[in-house]
């Protein structure tokens, strides 16, 4: 029995140990390599702002169309619940205006709050441990410029054990390691800030990398793709053939600054918000930086792998205004095409009136599970990119279930040549998203 | 500053190069025949021609056009196609309020051009993206197919009373 | 089109001495009984008149003063040219050209040598006595105007046979008229009407006039080209939205999305920096951004940072409003429209209940609406339903006497009901009240369905009783609603707070029954939210109810559904006729249908006229509805324009059932959520069915056809996929999801479907 009592202690003695190393934090104020557009002579508030673009702080704390700058408030839907973003504006009260530099440094990189709680993952501080605590900061001083809002925080909703904030901590030692980013002297000044826009500021694997079953990122298998809130983040290692190594460089920041490569993605869902707030205000140089980097990202298949048929047999039947070589089965996603969708993406999927509706190519009209298709259908696209508005209505509304997996089928048969699997009851999931 | 070919005519617009062509032809150009109604290019009122490509106006920057030609339903009716599509219209009394018959004029020409014989699905693919709220998509079939044939489809509309002779 | 048993039998239809009463009797059902039902609550002075009126001789010159205008609705020029005055509005159901058709019949020209023209707005000289005003709707037009145009035709040439009988010294008798020349028949002489329009326009009017008989008609009856279609195939024909004015600017405009919320602040520093923005206005309720061009203007709009006050509404929803709507049918004062026989019946006992939605108009044409507002004058330049309601508004808004407004009206990119409201017109003049030049006030397709003044929703609860035969012993219905007449009219609703409106077709209904009890339970919507006449109007809810249960009591009573509505036919000839009629084109029972293909029947009597509808449809296993193929009879007694009424029951019926398939308006936090025709969805080329239409012809007076094919669709619609399907639909739009085959169904790949060969007429 005492034997049995001694081991025990030594066992919780052991995991507290473990606890605090694996939660240990990088004393480090870090350095960042130079950025471009955030040169270390510049203002900190024009600094500031540039960073918060560069780290996409808006997308997750700003509902759309209706919030106020940085309020918070959007919901994150996820397997056990769903977690509302806080307000980051300067709201003494509501916002996070009584933060020290200490508190906001500590919560951006460590993922604690101000009152010592711990900050979910949908917060990517494990990213945003990177960052160098002058470009922290920096980021503080621009929110703290801003006009301040008053609307207080929406309480998650996630259930037990879940909504214990203690608990992550053990996910933390887990799965996060605090550390700043340490340049690598063998590569170019280029692509470490390349390295630095993508991992620290970016946060690209956040959503591109595998999440192990802990949700976790995979980091063995960085960046070669993963599903979340229903859309899929494809690979972007240099694989040639699953993942971007086959597009040229110019494609490529074609695609980050607008996100639009002709012949390959028309960004939407997530990538579309990334590219709308974030990407498309980088400066040339970096964003020339962030393809070096993305360059050497080592090539992976992935999970999910997504077989581009460049030369689709049905869209090369098909004319820019008539369809051919269409499967009769597909009849009634052909139907809904004719309707609502040919006047843009064509039927050749060339796309008319503007080149971002071309549909030739994309991973998304050739991934047989069509996850970012029905998506596309169902939610659209409404951005504005270069003081423009990128739009495709949401038919989601209208259209039912069997209506949006018969045209998403119809879609990859058409310009992916591909058998569809996607399924009413698919859709029915990914409304509920 | 842009030179659009608008029905063989050179017309020099000062807009943005984001602007739509619908906005140019009809308060810039004065070419009112097409028409607004969805502004998202899900109704097909808005279909001119470009290079004698059926597209959706509302939606198509004016900045992208360059020297392609721009055919309107002002000018359609100077195609062949255009003729027999226009008077298949009146011979079967297509229209009803008519604010969509312009873009159903064009799309429907489009087809003819390239499809001479059109059979159900191709006036299917090249017609539903034209929406028509009075609800005239029965009579547009029977017209495109005897625009198509030149033969009478159904009830033929008399142009005037039997006891003149009626042009 | 097939017309069924022509007959020209008789004259009676030359009485030309139609009086208010007999008016009443013919008008039939729909808006118009609205107004006639309960006495009777026009303005007496709106009464069209084919013989010269106190106003003629101004109207005329203003139109150019011609030497000959005999009435408000001919004028000859000396050239010999032919213009006729539209007493209603042209939106696409080719009044004008029947109204043509009825004046140039009398006259004696061919439709190929008049033109059409708007008329000015002025209630003495074009008001519609069905409607007590100058309005177009209801489908009246023709029955409003059928004895009266006629008899003007006949006036106007009785002056120009005198004058050209006068000139020969001849009797007028000898004398006969085709395509605008007079004959002297003995003598073979002829003259051109320009040539005696002068001296026709001195005499003085005939007392009496005679119509001609039915079988003397060269136009009416004839499938006559429309007069306004040459124009519309070449986008010719000017719209409101097409109105150029010199030194007009255009305005993209914004309202508050919550019903009846306000504007609050506005940073407009943003907008006002852009390139063609030239103005930005702001009223108690809308902002709207001024430019060289509507790209401009709608930028600018885009680029403001408006903040809304909600208002009262700010947390209104479609649930809350629903259940609002039950508890007023549950708990309301129920005002009664028709109660025979007895109240309690015994037998087997058979009840449901009904929703209906809120739906918008969605006419092709947005609503715009130019003004030009000066010191001493407001210029209107607009298509517009009702031109002297609009004229009264902006006077009302600009502090002008009305002869200070002058209102152009246009032809209509779709009414459907929408224009009959003067909302967009008054908040134009609001507008254009703050600048000094003419402004073009467009709304986006958002605004235009956002903003729509929506159909009522309605929640009916109806009930039966059914006898030892199985057809109904007794029949209850309750239907409940907001009021459109109410606000829109309200003297015209009943002594007893009774909205007629709310109760056509549902009080009078085909069937021999008895014991029969239908009222109606007010339920207003909250301020603000406004709702309106829709296509077919009561009819088209009504129908629905009605057709859907007697459907609903025939399989009760284990009958078929053809059988069982013939059995309650036998007194009503016209309608048993186009029930027989109907299904012997569809081939009703004459080889059994592939599983999940139904057909489904409705019949009523709307708007003066008689209908009944067969469904065909298919549903597959996954719920998808296909139409298949509709036949459709009407008895609209004297056709005018055949061809008109092919097209008007063929478009109506299909404005119906793309309703009945797609659309419902929903409320989320106070406003519309539906925006375009993404999620307000139309019936499309590709879905459109077979549709046949077969009249039957006779000599009664004609009735509306207009919103006849709109009200009969979704019970047609509805049934047939009964028939299909085994779901009774309780609700509209159509709930495809009820109608999936089995639980496994939703989990297949979605990639098979039997394609259904496009639609072509019969």
């Amino acid at each position: 029995m005492k034997r049995f009592l001694g081991f025990i202690v030594i066992v919780v003695v052991l995991g507290a140990v473990a606890y605090f190393l694996l939660n240990r934090t990088d004393k480090n104020d870090g350095a960042a390599p130079a950025i471009a557009g955030a040169p270390a002579t510049a203002d900190v508030l024009a600094r500031g702002e540039y960073l918060t673009r560069a780290a996409d702080c808006i997308a997750c704390h700003t509902v759309p169309e209706t919030g106020k700058p940085f309020a918070g408030g959007v919901a994150f839907k996820l397997p056990f619940g769903t977690i509302y973003s806080s307000n980051i504006t300067a709201d003494a009260e509501t916002g996070i205006g009584g933060w020290s530099d200490d508190d906001f440094v500590r919560a951006v990189r460590e993922g604690v709050r101000n009152d010592g709680k711990h900050l979910y993952p949908a917060f990517p501080y494990t990213s945003y441990t990177q960052l160098s605590r002058a470009d922290v900061l920096a980021i503080k001083a621009y929110l703290f410029s801003l006009p301040k809002v008053k609307q207080a925080d929406r309480d998650n909703d996630l259930s037990f054990p879940f909504n214990q904030r203690w608990a992550m901590g053990f996910w933390n030692a887990a799965f996060f390691r605090s550390q700043r980013f340490v340049a690598d002297a063998s590569k170019s000044p280029e692509w470490n800030s390349g390295a630095y826009l993508a991992g620290a500021l970016g946060h690209c694997a956040e959503c591109h990398t595998p999440r192990n079953i802990g949700f976790g990122l995979e980091n063995s298998n960085a960046l070669a793709g993963e599903e979340l809130q229903g859309w899929r983040a494809y690979n972007i290692t240099s694989d040639p053939k699953y993942g971007i190594g086959g597009w040229s460089d110019d494609q490529v920041a074609q695609y980050l600054r607008t996100g639009h490569a002709d012949g390959h993605a028309s960004a939407s869902g997530p990538m579309g918000e990334a590219i709308a707030h974030s990407l498309q205000f980088l400066t040339p140089e970096d964003t020339a930086a962030l393809v070096a980097y993305l360059r050497t990202v080592p090539a992976r298949e992935g999970k999910h792998p997504v077989d581009i048929d460049a030369r689709p047999v049905a869209a090369l039947a098909s004319t820019n205004a008539a369809p051919g070589g269409d499967d009769a089965a597909n009849a009634m996603g052909l139907r809904l095409f004719e309707g609502a969708c040919a006047s843009c993406h064509q039927w050749n999927g060339a796309g008319q009136q503007v080149s971002r509706a071309s549909l030739i190519g994309t991973r998304g009209v050739n991934d047989p599970k069509g996850a970012n298709v029905t998506q596309a259908i169902l939610q659209g696209v409404k951005m504005r990119v270069n003081d423009t508005d990128v739009y495709m209505p949401a038919f989601g509304h209208a259209y039912t279930d069997t209506e949006v997996a018969a045209l998403a089928n119809y879609v990859i048969a058409h310009f992916g040549n591909k058998q569809g699997t996607v399924t009413p009851d698919d859709v029915a999931k990914k409304r509920a998203l | 500053m842009f030179v659009l070919r608008v029905n063989g005519e050179d017309r020099t617009v000062d807009v943005p190069a984001d602007m739509p062509l619908l906005w140019v032809l009809r308060d810039v150009v004065g070419l009112t025949g097409t028409k607004f109604g969805c502004g998202i290019a899900q109704c097909g009122a808005c279909t001119v021609h470009l290079d004698g490509q059926p597209i959706r106006s509302c939606v198509m920057p004016v900045g992208s056009i360059g020297q392609k030609a721009i055919t309107t339903i002002e000018a359609i009716g100077e195609t062949p196609e255009g003729q027999k599509v226009q008077k298949a219209w009146l011979d079967v009394d297509v229209v009803q309020c008519g604010y969509c018959q312009s873009g159903q004029i064009m799309s429907a020409t489009a087809l003819l051009t390239r499809t001479p014989n059109p059979s159900d699905a191709d006036i299917d693919a090249a017609m539903s993206g034209n929406i028509c709220r009075c609800g005239t998509y029965v009579r547009i079939r029977a017209a495109i197919k005897q625009a198509a044939t030149g033969k009478p489809e159904v009830m033929q509309t008399i142009v005037s009373g039997p006891a003149g002779g009626a042009p | 089109m097939s017309i069924v048993d022509p007959t020209y039998r008789n004259e009676r239809q030359n009485d030309i001495d139609l009086g208010r009463r007999k008016a009443i009797q013919v008008a039939g059902g729909g808006l118009a009984i609205a107004f006639l039902w309960m006495g009777g609550a026009g303005k007496v002075a709106a009464a069209i008149n084919a013989r010269r009126q106190p106003d003629d001789a101004a109207a005329a010159a203003a139109d150019g003063n011609p030497p000959f205008a005999p009435n408000a609705f001919i004028r000859i020029d000396k050239d010999g040219s032919v213009r006729l005055v539209m007493p209603n509005v042209e939106m696409g159901q080719a009044i004008y050209t029947g109204a043509c058709m009825m004046l140039a019949e009398e006259l004696g020209v061919g439709l190929d040598q008049i033109k059409a023209e708007h008329a000015p707005p002025n209630e003495p000289l074009y008001g519609t006595p069905l409607l007590g005003g100058q309005i177009t709707g209801g489908s009246t037009s023709t029955r409003g105007t059928w004895q009266t145009l006629r008899e003007a035709g006949a006036v106007a040439r009785e002056m120009l046979i005198a004058a050209a009988a006068a000139q020969w010294h001849v009797e007028p008798e000898s004398c006969a008229v085709s395509r605008g020349v007079i004959t002297h028949v003995p003598s073979g002489r002829t003259i051109g009407f320009g040539t005696v329009a002068d001296a026709a326009g001195a005499l003085p009017q005939p007392a009496q006039v005679k119509l001609k008989a039915r079988k003397d008609f060269e136009l009416i009856g004839k499938p006559l080209r429309r007069v306004d279609s040459p124009d519309k195939v070449t986008g010719a024909t000017q719209f409101g939205l097409d109105v150029r004015v010199p030194g007009m600017k255009i305005a993209a405009v914004k309202a508050c999305p919550t019903f009846g919320g306000k504007l609050g602040r506005v940073d407009d520093a943003k907008a006002r920096a852009m390139p063609g923005v030239i103005d930005v206005i702001r009223i108690d309720n809308a902002v709207a951004v001024v430019g060289e061009h509507y790209w401009a203007a709608k930028q600018g709009l885009d680029a403001l940072d408006i903040e809304w006050n909600p208002g009262a509404n700010a947390n209104l929803t479609t649930e809350k409003l629903v259940a609002d709507l039950m508890d007023a049918s549950l708990n309301g004062k129920a005002i009664v429209g028709r109660q025979d026989g007895e109240e309690n019946v015994s037998g087997k006992a058979i009840d449901a209940v009904f929703l209906s939605p809120m739906l918008a108009h969605a006419t092709m044409e947005p609503l715009n609406t130019t003004v030009h507002v000066t010191s001493g004058q407001c210029e209107i330049w607009v298509g517009t339903q009702v031109p002297v309601r609009a004229v009264e508004a902006a006077a009302k808004i600009t502090g002008l006497p009305v002869e200070k407004v002058i209102l152009h009206n246009h032809y209509i990119g779709g009414g459907f009901g929408r224009r009959l409201e003067t909302d967009s017109v008054e908040q134009a003049v609001r507008l254009a009240k703050n600048v000094s030049y003419p402004l073009k006030v467009v709304w986006s397709r958002e605004e235009d369905i956002r903003h729509d003044i929506v159909r009522p929703m309605y929640y009916d609860r109806i009930s039966a009783t059914l006898g030892t035969d199985g057809l109904p012993s007794s029949w209850r219905h309750r239907i409940t609603s907001g009021t459109v007449l109410g606000r829109w009219a309200p003297g015209a609703m009943g002594k007893n707070g009774m909205d007629s409106d709310a109760i056509e077709s549902a009080a009078d209904l085909p069937y021999d029954l008895k014991n029969v009890h239908v009222e109606w339970v007010r339920h207003d919507m909250p301020d603000g939210l406004v709702v309106g006449w829709w296509r077919g109007v009561g009819p088209t809810h009504n129908l629905f109810i009605v057709e859907s249960f007697v459907d609903e009591l025939a399989h009760a009573a284990g009958k078929e559904p053809l059988e069982y509505r013939r059995a309650m036919l036998q007194k009503n000839p016209r309608v048993l006729a186009l029930l027989n009629l109907a299904a012997e084109k569809i081939g009703w029972g004459s080889q059994p249908l592939p599983a999940r293909v139904g057909r489904g029947i409705a019949v009523g009597s709307p708007f003066g006229s008689h209908v009944c509808a067969i469904a065909e449809v298919e549903v597959t296993a996954q719920g998808e509805v296909k139409l298949r193929r509709f036949v459709v009879a009407i008895d609209t007694g004297i056709a005018i324009n055949p061809g008109s009424i092919e097209a008007q029951m063929q478009g109506g019926l299909l404005f119906g059932l793309s309703a009945a398939l797609y659309s419902g308006i929903t409320v989320k936090d106070g406003a519309i959520e539906q925006s375009n025709f993404h999620d307000y969805r139309n019936l499309r080329m590709n879905e459109v069915p077979l549709v046949e239409v077969h009249r039957i012809d006779n000599d009664e007076t004609p009735g509306g056809i207009g919103e006849v094919g709109t009200a009969i669709a979704a019970p047609a619609l509805a049934n047939a996929i009964f028939a299909a399907t085994g779901v009774r639909l309780h609700k509209l739009p159509v709930d495809r999801s009820l109608l999936i085959a089995g639980p496994d169904a939703l989990k297949q790949t979605v990639a098979s479907a039997t394609v259904v060969a496009g639609g072509t007429q019969a």
